[in-house]
């Protein structure tokens, strides 16, 4: 089977399937906004992996920068949304959790998010393949072919996934969303492919910390790349082997 | 063969048969504004949230396609073990195998966040998904069992055809409930799941909750219909249902002794056995004694007709309870994302999540059940699939 995120550039131009709009009779033109699921992959770049450090010792347990910026970027978490729904069904891209060592008793505080693994398991299970992995590492949710069975959320040891549980109005362009399907941090692909940052590490940096690092992991001269050479760094449930893209330092 | 002499008969339209129809109407009514009402205003109005994903729906739908795959055994036990007292049930037991599964998959269908999306499922696979496995598997059980459930009603066929017939639908529907087991068996991320044994045990649990169903369910048309139904056979089949609840304490028993040997799956044990309150209850009271040794105890016992028609009953309601256990306390077990550290601010981290099913997912679930039972009872008023008669001295006299 041909895996859709896969393909290259080259690929998706031969097939034609890069050009968004379709004229389907003199004067009508169908415009695809957002982009199809192919062009998404046709932009990712398979000779990169993205990637996240965060490091904990520079996060702040009062700071939820990240979390609001998030929120702004993808049109998640609004007060007319959660009054509607219960706490436990409100969508969470991205959360700020504080831990105590149960041996030490010291104190940290990091965001949790999609840890972008290599090995899914919510791609793995996901019976459309709505639940995919981009060339370049990211993984996300194909919208489109969602049907909303959250075998994913299941499968997810990190509990990064939400289900939209109810109809969602006033929705930011970038990152149209949909009730019945299931969503999570996409990286800000979006951004990344009009070759910015994500949100959240945008966010972080402007609040003074930069707790989050942001790069190419399969680079090796990108500061992410040389900052875990030279740190001591873990992934979360590393015991499951899926290495994800995103890393902790100093949890 | 004198076997062949068995006559099948359409259900006969008595008001008893009436008035089960309008009661399974009923319930399909209201299941369809269940879901109208659910679908129209999304899943915030069920139980079922971010933390227990899949609740009361799956519960029966889960049962439901469980108890599928082990309706087939009656016709498995004729046709493949050649048992001849089995033999005039076979035909029933594949109608009712099918009709269970259509309902089963219709709750986990109506469920979905975009259930208008069913095409998608059913032309976009991902193989390296169980569930996209389990679409093939259950729509080829469908076809599987309706043409062995034909070769059955033509006489003039050979038998070593339906002996085939039935040995490929047996293979086929344990492909099915491994398949089904392997949901929740391949899922590493839980500690409540994650376990081998989960598909041997999803198929002896079929083996004892379709037979208990099967038994139910046919006893429930025969007197509709004022058939008579033997006391022996009843007891016969009583004794195997025995057999198969104890396979499933067995098979129960093994997968809890595994999860206490290491030391890792310790604390999940000890939530589901001593301290996980609704969970707890459910596991001990009603699966182990109410569903598992009461029913073993009446069987072999105190046989009698009255006692296999309990134990029955008892092994669907313990049958419920295990599926509840295992669907939703694998869920309300928490994640373990921080190994070692106490988690003092997050999103539900490291605590039981609480789940109440709504009225909604309890009529979508009831309606699934419905489905199945008017199917079977409407499949068996249009197909000869039924035999006049199951006395003891009729059967006696054939074999």
């Amino acid at each position: 089977m041909t895996n859709r995120a896969e393909m290259t550039r080259r690929d998706i131009m031969k097939s034609g399937a890069a050009a968004a709009t379709v004229t389907l009779a003199p004067g009508v033109t169908l415009m695809a906004f957002g982009g199809t699921a192919a062009e998404a992959a046709g932009r990712a770049d398979a000779g990169k992996r993205w990637g996240l450090l965060i490091d904990a010792s520079k996060c702040s347990p009062d700071c939820n920068d990240c979390v609001t910026a998030c929120k702004t970027e993808n049109g998640w978490g609004k007060d007319i949304e959660s009054d509607h729904i219960s706490p436990e069904q409100a969508p969470e891209w991205i959360r700020k959790v504080t831990l105590r060592d149960k041996t030490t008793g010291r104190t940290t505080s990091a965001p949790v998010m999609c840890q972008h693994c290599e090995e899914p398991p919510c791609v793995d299970v996901c019976p459309t393949g709505a639940s995919m992995k981009r060339a370049d590492g990211i993984v996300l949710v194909d919208k489109h072919i969602c049907i909303g069975c959250r075998y994913c959320m299941m499968a997810c040891p990190y509990k990064a996934r939400s289900f939209v549980h109810e109809a969602i109005t006033d929705q930011p362009e970038q990152n149209p969303r949909g009730k019945g399907t299931v969503e999570s941090c996409n990286l800000c692909a979006p951004r990344i492919d009009s070759g910015r940052i994500p949100a959240c590490v945008e966010a972080c940096e402007k609040a003074g910390h930069s707790a989050i690092l942001f790069g190419d992991l399969k680079d090796p001269d990108s500061p992410i790349s040389k900052a875990l050479k030279q740190y001591p760094n873990a992934a979360l449930r590393e015991d499951l082997e899926l290495n994800p893209g995103v890393r902790y330092t100093n949890l | 063969m004198a076997m062949e002499q068995t006559i099948y008969r359409e259900l006969k339209a008595t008001p008893g048969v009436w008035q089960m129809a309008v009661l399974l109407l009923a319930f399909l009514a209201a299941a369809a504004g269940a879901w109208f009402y659910m679908e129209h205003h999304g899943h915030a109005v069920t139980g079922m949230d971010n933390q227990i994903v899949w609740g009361l729906p799956h519960v029966f739908a889960i049962f439901l396609i469980v108890a599928a795959s082990g309706a087939l055994n009656v016709a498995s036990i004729a046709s493949v073990f050649g048992q001849t007292a089995y033999k005039p049930m076979a035909r029933f037991s594949s109608l009712l195998a099918i009709t269970l599964l259509v309902g089963g998959l219709a709750i986990v269908v109506l469920d979905l966040g975009r259930a208008d999306r069913l095409i998608v499922a059913m032309t976009t696979y991902n193989f390296s998904s169980i569930f996209a496995w389990n679409v093939l598997l259950y729509n080829g059980f469908i076809a599987v069992v309706a043409v062995y459930l034909v070769m059955q009603m033509m006489r003039r066929l050979d038998y070593k055809w339906v002996r085939l017939a039935g040995l490929f639908a047996f293979l086929w529907r344990l492909a099915l409930t491994t398949g089904t087991g392997s949901i929740f068996g391949w899922l590493v991320a839980r500690p409540g799941y994650d376990a081998a044994i989960l598909a041997p045990l999803f198929i002896v649990m079929s083996f004892s909750f379709g037979l208990a169903v099967f038994i139910l369910v046919t006893l429930a048309l025969f007197k509709l219909n004022g058939r008579p139904f033997g006391d022996q056979l009843l007891m016969r089949m009583g004794r195997l249902l025995g057999i198969f609840a104890a396979a499933v304490l067995y098979f129960t028993t093994v997968q809890h002794l595994t999860n206490l040997y290491a030391a890792e799956h310790g604390a999940v044990e000890r939530f589901v056995l001593l301290e996980g309150g609704i969970y707890t209850v459910l596991f001990w009271g009603v699966q182990v004694v109410l569903g598992g040794l009461i029913p073993i105890a009446l069987v072999f016992l105190n046989p009698s007709r009255s006692s296999t028609i309990l134990a029955s009953v008892l092994v669907v309601i313990g049958g419920f309870a295990q599926l509840y256990v295992i669907i939703i306390g694998g869920q309300a077990y928490p994640l373990e994302i921080f190994p070692g550290y106490e988690v003092l601010e997050g999103w539900h981290e490291g605590v039981v999540n609480p789940y109440t099913p709504s009225i909604w997912e309890l009529m979508l679930g009831l309606g699934g059940v419905a489905l199945a039972l008017f199917a079977a009872g409407l499949g068996a008023k249009v197909l000869r699939v039924l035999p006049t008669n199951l006395s003891d001295a009729n059967l006696a006299a054939k074999t």
